[in-house]
This record gives C-alpha cells, structure tokens and sequence, in this order.
C-alpha cells in the first residue's frame, strides 16, 4: 500500500509540467466557485452590517444606491447635492440626532469627509492618537490613511485641487492632523475627517486673506465703493489655518444655501422613524431612504448574477473534468507497459489500482490545500477587495 | 528444481484469427536447482511461453509446474503474485525499468511492491548489488542516463533483490551489443551461482551457450499443440 502511494508520489514529480498543470486547473476549479461565494457573502455580510448600523438616510432626489453608497462607503462618484437648509430643517422636527455630511474632495487618494462631532459617537470611532479635532482646518484621520501615508498628530494633509489648470479657482488647503483613528474595519480606516465647515473652505465657500483695510494690501484693491471692497488676484489667500490667520477666514453667502451631500438620521425609535419618513415621503426635492434596503435590493441583483457565474464556472468545471479524465485514461494507455512490467514482477491488480489511484488522490489533494489556501488568502483580503470595488 | 510434467497449454486471443493463435504441450521437463539452463530454439517454439508459465504470468491449461515444491499451477492469482515476488526474479529483453525512479529505487522495486522488510536493509541490499556490477555511483541517477548495457544491469540486480531461487531471463541480451552482452550473461550466471539460484534464459545468440551448464533445445522439450479445435 505504502509502496503503491510512493511510486503514485514519485511519478507526479517526475512528471512535474505535467502534474502543475493537472493541479493548477483542478484548483481553479475548485478556488474559483468558492471565491465568488465567499467574496459575495462577505461583502453582503459586510455591506448590510454598516448598512444596518445606519438608520436612515436623507439625501437630494435621484440614486439611492449612490446616495447610500456615498453615505456608507464616501464612494467616490458624488450624489446630488442638498443645502445645508435641508439640515437645519431637519434638525428643527427634533424626530432624530441628524449628522450632516459632505463627502466629495479627497486627500491624497482618501476621501474628505466634512462632518460633526456626533459622527463619531454615532460610528463609535475612538482617537488612539492625537485629539479631536478642535480648529478649523484640522482634521483626524482614519488609521489605514495613518499607516498608508505615515502620518500622524501634528502632520499636515493636503487636499487634492478639482481643477488643477484653473488658477482662479480652488486652492488645495493644508489641513493639520489633529489626531488619528482607532482600526474599525470600515471604510472610516480610509478617510480623512473634517468639520463640515472645512470642507466648504476646501469648496471655495469660504477663505482666509490679508486684510483689506490693511495698508499692505493696498496695491490688491481695485474699489471701494459703498462699502464693497474688490481686490484682484494679487492678494494673498491663506493655504492653511493657523492659530495665526484663523480670524481672516469667512464665508461668502448664506450658510444655509452651502452643500452637502447627505444626512445620516438616526432616530431614538420607530415611531419616531415612521414619522420621519412620512414627513419627507412627498418632498420633491429630497429622499428619506433605509440604506439597509437599498442594499438589499443590490443584494438581490449580485446574488443573481452570482449564480449565473458559478452557474458559468460549475459548467467550466464539467468541461475541466472531462479533459482531465481523458488526460488520466490517456496517461493509462499511454503506461499499459509499466503496468504490464509490475504485474509480472509481483504486483496484483488491486495494486496498480491503488496506484493510479493515488496519483488521482494527491492531484486532487494538493489542487484541494492549494484552493483552500487561496480561499483563506481571500477571504483575509475580502474587505480590503471589496473597499476597491466600493471606491471604483 | 523445476519440474513440468503433461503440461499443455493454449492461447487465443479473443476475436482474433488462428494465426496469433499457440498451442503447446511438456510431457516432461526438468531442471536441477542451482543449475544454469540456456533455452534455444526457433521463433514461435514456446520458449516466452515456457518462462511466463514458470513465472506464473500464464496459466496451463493442464499439467503441474513445480518449483521448489511448490506445486504453483494450483496458485490463485494473488499467491502467484507472492511466488513471483519471493521466488522468481526475472530480466526481461526491454530492460523494462520505470523510468520515474531512480536507480536504486528501480532495483528496490519488489520491495516497493511486497513492501516486507525493513526499508534499510532492503536499500542496502540495493546499493551492495549495484556495487557487485559497478554501478555505486549511479545509484541516483534515472534510467535515461545509463547506457543500455548499465541499464540491464539494473534490471538484472532488481531480478536479485530478493535472493530469488529461479531466475528467468527472456532474451536479456537482445538489446545489447557484443561486449554488453557477454557482460549481462557473465553477471546473471555469477549471481545465480552466489545465491544457488537455477538460472533459466531464453537467447538466440550461439556465442552464449558456452556459459551455461545446459541447453536445452526447445523443439526438443515441448510439441506443438493444435489449437484450431
């Protein structure tokens, strides 16, 4: 028996080129199946879990996958934006704790998330270094961006610019690291926090400059005229907050008409929640909707087309199999003298069955360690995977 | 000794024509133990026929073989795998070794087959008879670097692993040329002899027959048996 396992070894890595490949597409067969299952069901597991942990959502008309997507993931395609107005609206029918947010600059590759305190109540996001986020133009990062880009309390992050041709436009801001965020094992590991106010800084709304009344800008000024001052490009705008230079920042226009992208709610209770959604199921211009079924409509269709793929893969397999088969019964032929000399030295042919049998037994045994092997490699990767898809 | 009395045999192959058909028949046939017995005659005479039956490849269709006592036409299959493991080593013209093993394990081959004994020993068995026929330093080597005649060496010690009382050679020297062959013979006939082991071998070659202690003439040992009925 033992002897019949060492010849089936010894002829499997004799015939290495031969075996690899044997094993190679017996492991796809078997990896890939199992991979899109688990793939799929960790990223269901995942995405409903944040999705559930998130009560409602309110947002401008139009998507609700991108609007829950943005929310949930700060996906990287924008939503329709709201006003501010729609904040303090909501924040006066006193049904839920409203947490404003406008996600749509980035920062070296992490979304800016302009946000309130209460955000990271909400999350249970814990500074492990640094402190909260105090000042304008302070921010707190997540601890994937901490560890990516080395960062820490008292470094500086810069805001990626829009339009990087258009001098006129928005400049990037230099944001000081306040203190960075506790691993959660959620899309908050990869963004970077501001206060929502920073975040109109970084849009244009607001600005820091010298001071017009200043003789030193005088060579800016264009005008004065009643009371409204124009300067020219000359002057000099503030790229960073400081200590220094904070009472030169404002805004321009009314706060309420400033951008966000949408509103977490969350309310103390059901009722409260049913109230809550009545009172904007007619409103045209916004949507109140459950993330956790947006999800589960997405589920749905992923779900789908996932069995049509292992559909696909189980009947690649079949065609896998019988090449395989035809590979082995050829092989056989091809050995018939082997065999033939075996059995004249001694052997039974119970034993060379047992040795064609092991061959067939370890090709299928390392195919099957290999595909579990590559399974558990994805399956510890299945997050950071599904992070890249959600920030496609 | 082996001792084969009204043995007939016969052979056709399933849907074939009387022309691959044989037929055989031994009214008597011996040869002493220790001795070393050259088996000549024609194409076709049955001298295969005669080892494969030794051997217990083939099986009479009446008669008794005996070997040693053994009385191994009433062996079923598997106590004639047994025989030919423990008491037949046999050399065949086309080497026949496996061409995934190396050396050494080629010649361990019955015992990777019987799987008795310990492992050790057996390996060293191995490596002492590749000494006796010079080949200690081939021992990992594979089948397709040896030259033919160190090939058949091989199979000649694989043959004596396991100190065989009979030792069956089908043509070993039909691969060789005119030294190699010389050398082959020299060494079955020596290992026979140290292990007193009866020595039967099939050849055509007439230059060999000086080596052995008798020939026999295959016409002379067995008749033609009609098979068309």
């Amino acid at each position: 028996m033992t002897g019949a396992l060492f010849l089936g070894w010894r002829y499997l890595a004799h015939h290495r080129f031969k075996s690899g490949i044997l094993i190679a597409s017996i492991t796809l067969m078997l990896f890939l199946p199992a991979a899109t299952r688990l793939l799929v069901q960790d990223s269901a597991t995942a995405l409903t879990a944040r999705a559930d942990q998130t009560p409602l959502i309110l947002g401008a008309r139009g998507s609700e996958l991108e609007l829950v997507l943005n929310t949930l993931y700060f996906h990287a395609e924008t939503p329709a934006e709201i006003e501010n107005q729609a904040f303090v609206d909501a924040q006066s029918t006193e049904l839920a704790t409203f947490i404003p947010l406008h996600s749509r600059f980035q920062a070296q590759g992490a979304p800016i998330v302009g946000t309130s305190l209460d955000y990271f109540d909400f999350r249970d996001l814990k500074i492990v270094s640094g402190r909260q986020m105090g000042l304008l133009g302070e921010c707190v990062i997540g601890a994937n961006v901490a560890r990516r880009l080395g960062l820490g309390p008292g470094d500086a992050i810069i805001s990626s610019p829009e339009t990087v041709f258009d001098i006129a436009g928005v400049y990037p801001l230099k944001m000081t690291i306040a203190g960075v965020l506790d691993a959660a094992g959620t899309a908050d590991d990869d963004a970077v926090f501001v206060d929502a106010r920073t975040s109109w800084i970084i849009e244009g709304l607001g600005h820091g400059h010298a001071d017009l009344a200043e003789p030193e800008a005088g060579a800016a000024v264009l005008s004065r005229r009643d009371g409204v001052v124009t300067a020219n490009a000359s002057l000099t705008q503030y790229a960073e907050i400081t200590r220094e230079n904070i009472a030169a920042f404002h805004f321009h226009g009314s706060a309420a008409s400033f951008p966000l992208t949408s509103i977490i709610a969350v309310p103390p209770d059901q009722k409260n929640a049913a109230l809550l959604r009545g009172r904007y199921q007619d409103n045209e211009l916004l949507q109140l909707v459950v993330p956790g079924n947006v999800l589960d409509d997405l589920l749905e269709t992923v779900f789908a087309v996932q069995n049509y793929v292992i559909l696909g893969l189980a009947i690649l397999s079949f065609a896998t199999i019988g090449v395989i088969t035809l590979v082995f019964l050829l092989s056989q032929q091809l050995r018939k003298g082997e065999f033939h000399t075996l059995l004249r030295i001694g052997a039974s042919k119970g034993y060379v069955a047992i040795l064609v049998a092991s061959e067939i037994g370890f090709v299928f045994l390392l195919s099957a360690l290999l595909a579990a092997g590559l399974t558990l490699v994805t399956r510890y990767y299945a997050m950071q995977i599904l992070q890249t898809f959600l920030s496609l | 000794m082996i001792n084969i009395s009204e043995l007939s045999f016969s052979y056709r192959e399933r849907g074939s024509n009387l022309a691959s058909s044989f037929g055989m028949r031994v009214d008597e046939f011996t040869v002493p133990l220790g001795a070393s017995t050259a088996l000549v005659g024609p194409s076709g005479s049955g001298k295969t026929t005669l080892l494969g039956l030794i051997a217990g490849t083939l099986r009479a269709a009446s008669g008794n073989i005996i070997v040693n006592d053994q009385a191994i036409t009433d062996f079923s299959d598997n106590e004639l795998g047994q025989y030919r493991i423990r008491s037949v080593g046999q050399v065949f013209q086309a080497f026949e070794l496996l061409g995934y093993l190396t050396v050494i394990e080629n010649v361990m081959l019955p015992w990777y087959i019987a799987g008795s004994g310990v492992r050790a020993d057996i390996r060293k068995r191995a490596a002492d008879l590749l000494l006796d026929v010079g080949l200690e330093s081939k021992l990992s080597s594979m089948p397709d670097e040896l030259s033919q005649g160190e090939q058949q060496r091989v199979a000649v010690c694989r043959a004596m692993l396991n100190n065989p009382p009979v030792l069956l050679a089908d043509e070993p020297t039909g691969n060789l040329d005119q030294d190699n062959k010389q050398n082959v013979v020299d060494l079955l006939v020596e290992q026979a002899k140290r292990n007193n082991s009866t020595l039967l071998m099939v050849t055509h070659d007439e230059s060999l027959l000086n080596k052995f202690d008798s020939v026999l003439d295959m016409r002379n040992v067995a008749q033609p048996l009609d098979v068309k009925s």
